[in-house]
């Protein structure tokens, strides 16, 4: 079997990929430009950005095809982050407390 | 040419899927990942490790956006541009993700067309890659060259608000405009080796001696998707937060 480990697939999957991340792109860009503010557009910022990056790492990095060995090595680390985010979240509220306490008492 | 799974039993075993799959490759006291060129596994860590270092550099953005009392600059008028008379919200980044964008297109039908040994197309393909990432590292040098000398924004101060809205925007668009760089000299040499048919004739590269084959340009393929994937989550995060 000449080839078994290279990835083929039909040209039209990609162009219809690299079409939705136009539409996707356009769309996250129009959340700006409308100035859409608060819950919505943080929500609709995380969601474009999230099918985004789905897109790419599913079908331009072909882990849509790759053997689950991989795809958990890859993909399920990253999930830690979300604990860096929650101390960093943490900790900046403690920073900005902290920092609003001091300068508050400095203009009194 | 690649060879079929070593084994002794003459031919190829069957692999099972799902999570049987997971414990049958990891245990198989062979290599652990199945019908992928070691070489693009081996992309696919540097890559984990690469998330790691740009998810360090956007959550210390945040942690040093949510702590500051000072106001954080308004990304929206700061990238805006004046074209024909009118002021235009954030276009520019949003030329620079869609010139990313569309290199990422190509190069996704770089690879395709590379395993089916068309050279030309491929090269011209790598190449058109190469002059998008190009044309994103100019459009970021114009950014920057706006904002230090029009704005005169600096990594330590700047006089639209925050002090770390400098900082932490050199950091990570210098972070990510270097990996552009270096992917596009490296989708040039790759292009080279392509047109020469480097490739086919199964040529030692100059670098690491190892047998040319059409693997190395889907390999090169996963540095190029990783930067776009990296500027979606900069676009989110830096310019529309």
């Amino acid at each position: 079997m000449a080839h078994a480990e290279g990835q083929q697939h039909p040209i039209g999957i990609y162009l219809k990929i690299w079409g939705l991340l136009f539409v996707l792109s356009t769309a996250s860009y129009l959340v700006d430009y409308f100035h859409l503010q608060g819950y919505l557009r943080w929500t609709l910022i995380v969601v474009l950005m999230l099918l985004k990056a789905g897109l790419i790492v599913a079908v331009f990095m072909h882990m849509l095809w790759e053997r689950l060995a991989l795809l958990y090595v890859i993909v399920v680390p990253p999930v830690l982050l979300l604990v860096l985010l929650g101390i960093g979240a943490l900790e900046a509220d403690y920073t900005f407390l902290t920092r609003a306490v001091f300068f508050v008492q400095r203009l009194l | 040419m690649s060879q079929p799974t070593l084994t002794s039993t003459g031919q190829a075993v069957p692999l099972p899927e799902g999570l049987p799959g997971i414990v049958a490759d990891w245990s198989s006291d062979q290599r652990a990942f199945k019908r992928v060129p070691w070489g693009k596994a081996m992309m696919w860590i540097f890559l984990l490790s690469d998330t790691f270092i740009f998810s360090c550099f956007l959550i210390s953005y945040m942690t040093v956006r949510m702590s500051t009392t000072e106001p954080w600059p308004n990304p929206s008028e700061v990238f805006s541009l004046t074209l024909w008379g009118a002021k235009i919200p954030l276009i520019l980044i949003a030329i620079m993700t869609f010139v990313l964008i569309s290199s990422s297109g190509t190069m996704a039908m770089a690879v395709n067309y590379g395993y089916r040994k068309d050279r030309t197309k491929t090269f011209v393909l790598l190449l058109l890659t190469a002059a998008m990432g190009a044309t994103f590292v100019g459009m970021q040098a114009f950014e920057w060259t706006k904002l230090i000398v029009d704005e005169g924004v600096r990594p330590w101060s700047n006089p639209l608000g925050a002090a770390q809205f400098g900082s932490t925007f050199f950091m990570i668009t210098g972070f990510h405009g270097t990996h552009v760089s270096i992917g596009v000299i490296f989708l040039i040499i790759v292009a080279i080796k392509v047109l020469r048919g480097d490739l086919d004739r199964q040529t030692p590269g100059f670098l690491t001696g190892r047998k040319g084959n059409y693997e190395i340009v889907e390999i090169m393929g996963l540095y190029w998707h990783f930067v776009d994937l990296v500027w979606v989550f900069i676009f989110a995060f830096f310019y529309l937060w």
